[in-house]
């Protein structure tokens, strides 16, 4: 008999539903799991176990009453990007280490409605800056399948939460690849949706062209679940998409017979770990073997999307990060100076050194003098790489391929070396410039570390990827690996 | 490009952060690097390419202009530093 901390979201679900198991029962299992294992991982930054009792407790007698929906119950993490009223909400930043929310960012709250159990806020790169949560200012998250390893990032402390069985699910964030990037580094399902297909507002903005909120969780059939609660148009995000919200449980069918799957050439360079695409390359052909028709395609412009990024999101940075000022919340320098003075040293002590690269390279790239030749530039960049998408959905359904040229490295292989880091997002990158949606699968190991098979796809097609997502994970069980701690 | 230490002096103080020497000497030699990177855009020729801001293909996103109610004052204050009643506290903005 496995344990309760070891079910998924559907199976949970279904044992509430049925009145096998109780949602106090269930939250207290997840509770001892994070007391057990979160010592050698730090995948929270804070725990609420009273909180995630007495929601649990009300949830039991919503399912009691017949008054349950399929996340009723269901205990959560949150990153600690997203705002959750009268409960702290750092960003992993010293800048925000006091600071309390009065209100629920719009995916929080809609989960919570449904009446999901909060455990507690996610460790991350702070402001969800960085690829490995070593940048939180607080400790980094340790990769559950080797705690010499990096989870991942920005949404590390999600995704080993998920893996090691300390949330049944959890909520994060990507800009860059934040969601699918340490989903596949702990060996999870992760979905990043289209821009705008969920509300940004109280996602703590760090690059708001390209932010994007969505679910890690065990597997497709339970992120389908996740979206469908937090997916729609919000008055409070204009940027949030009006298009009506699919059913996206009923779209998993398993069948992909006769779909179009494209292998974009470039995104098999050089620089990628042998185990990567040995693993990648045996996904696609599983999904072959399922009836998917497999085509090479083309994304020409794929080269410039790092340095399109590097300049865009710092830039977005750089004017979002400007109201961390010392007056209206968060930390505040309070020795002598004047006004200015304060200011600088409020944002010299409160930010780490990734934030201050990124708000310092932003501010250089929308400068005087440079502003045409970098951030112009890069805009132009930014239209390249979304027509290089709209012509491949031309001719193909979705897309295949890695996501990310390595496996999780050493902690510390990489954070004196920016451009090192960077690196690990290659293929993750271009999909938030073009705003699509994109999910990471678990496809296998390389020296024993989780592979993620990115699928990515047009504009609001997330039901097809998850189906897509569905159909392999019936045919294999990578997604059942679970990592020994 | 190489960027050097004053010029890094000068950004920081568009982004109003302080920098000591040693972070100065890192950030110059860390932001040379990152700033190499992106000369690969120079060879891409992108004459005539419209630039793109935003990727949701929403335009002028209006409501109606209905009066409701916002954050009380002792909410919108909650997490303030430094405050005197109801307002936020600052250092002089003039000199004296």
């Amino acid at each position: 008999m496995s344990e309760l901390w070891q079910l998924s979201v559907t199976r949970a679900s279904q044992l509430l539903a049925d009145r096998e198991i109780g949602s106090i029962e269930l939250t207290e299992s997840l509770l001892q799991r994070i007391a057990d294992v979160d010592g050698r991982l730090s995948s929270y930054i804070t725990v609420t176990g009273d909180a995630a009792r007495q929601q649990a407790e009300a949830a039991d007698r919503r399912i009691a009453a017949g008054e349950a929906g399929p996340l009723t119950g269901i205990p959560m993490q949150i990153k600690d990007l997203l705002c959750t009223g009268g409960m702290p909400t750092t960003c992993a930043s010293r800048m925000l280490a006091e600071y309390v929310p009065v209100y629920d960012a719009t995916a929080v709250g809609r989960l919570r409605e449904q009446g999901a159990v909060l455990l507690g806020k996610g460790n991350m790169d702070e402001f969800g800056m960085g690829s490995s949560t070593e940048n939180s200012a607080f400790f980094p998250t340790r990769n559950p399948w080797d705690v010499e390893k990096v989870p991942g990032g920005s949404s590390g402390g999600s995704a080993a939460a998920v893996a090691a069985g300390m949330a049944t699910f959890a909520l994060g964030t990507d800009t860059g690849g934040s969601i699918r990037q340490p989903a596949s580094f702990c060996g999870i399902t992760g979905l990043k949706p289209t821009y705008g297909r969920v509300s940004r507002y109280g996602l703590v903005a760090y690059a708001s062209s390209l932010d994007q909120v969505g679910p890690l969780a065990q597997d497709a059939a339970d992120c389908a679940l996740i979206l469908q609660a937090i997916a729609g148009h919000d008055p409070h995000d204009a940027t949030s998409l009006p298009d009506l919200v699919p059913d996206y449980a009923e779209a998993l069918n398993g069948n992909v017979t006769g779909l179009r799957l494209g292998v974009p050439r470039e995104y098999f360079g050089e620089g990628m770990d042998a185990g990567v695409r040995a693993a990648v390359t045996s996904a696609i052909d599983q999904l072959a073997a399922l009836g998917a028709e497999i085509h090479e395609v083309s994304l020409p412009t794929t080269e410039y999307a790092l340095a399109c990024y590097y300049i865009i999101a710092p830039s977005e940075c750089s004017a979002n990060l400007a109201r961390y000022d010392g007056v209206k919340y968060g930390y505040s320098h309070q020795g002598d100076g004047d006004m200015w003075e304060a200011m600088e040293r409020t944002r010299q002590q409160g930010f780490g050194p990734e934030v201050k690269r990124r708000v310092m390279l932003g501010a250089f790239a929308l400068s005087s003098g440079y502003y045409d030749a970098y951030y112009h530039k890069a805009q132009q960049v930014r239209t390249l790489i979304r027509e290089d998408f709209t012509r491949a959905f031309e001719h193909v359904d979705a897309l295949v391929a890695p996501v990310s040229p390595v496996v999780a490295f050493p902690i510390g292989e990489r954070s004196d070396d920016p451009v090192r880091m960077y690196l690990v997002d290659v293929y993750t990158l271009p999909v938030n410039i073009a705003g699509l949606p994109a999910m990471s699968v678990p496809c296998g190991f390389s020296d024993g570390l989780p592979v993620g098979l990115q699928l990515i796809g047009p504009h609001l097609a997330e039901a097809r990827l998850l189906n897509i997502a569905h159909a392999y994970q019936q045919a294999t069980d990578w997604h059942r690996q679970r990592p020994a701690l | 490009m190489p960027i050097d230490p004053t010029q890094v002096q000068h950004i920081a103080a568009l982004a109003r952060i302080s920098l000591t020497d040693a972070e100065t000497e890192a950030f110059t030699r860390q932001l040379s690097d990152i700033l190499d990177q992106f000369e690969i855009l120079q060879s891409l020729d992108t004459t005539g390419v419209s630039p793109t801001a935003h990727v949701a293909g929403l335009d002028n996103v209006l409501r109606d202009d209905e009066p409701a109610d916002s954050l009380p004052a002792g909410d919108t204050l909650r997490n303030a530093p430094r405050r005197r009643g109801d307002f936020f506290q600052v250092r002089a903005v003039l000199d004296e």
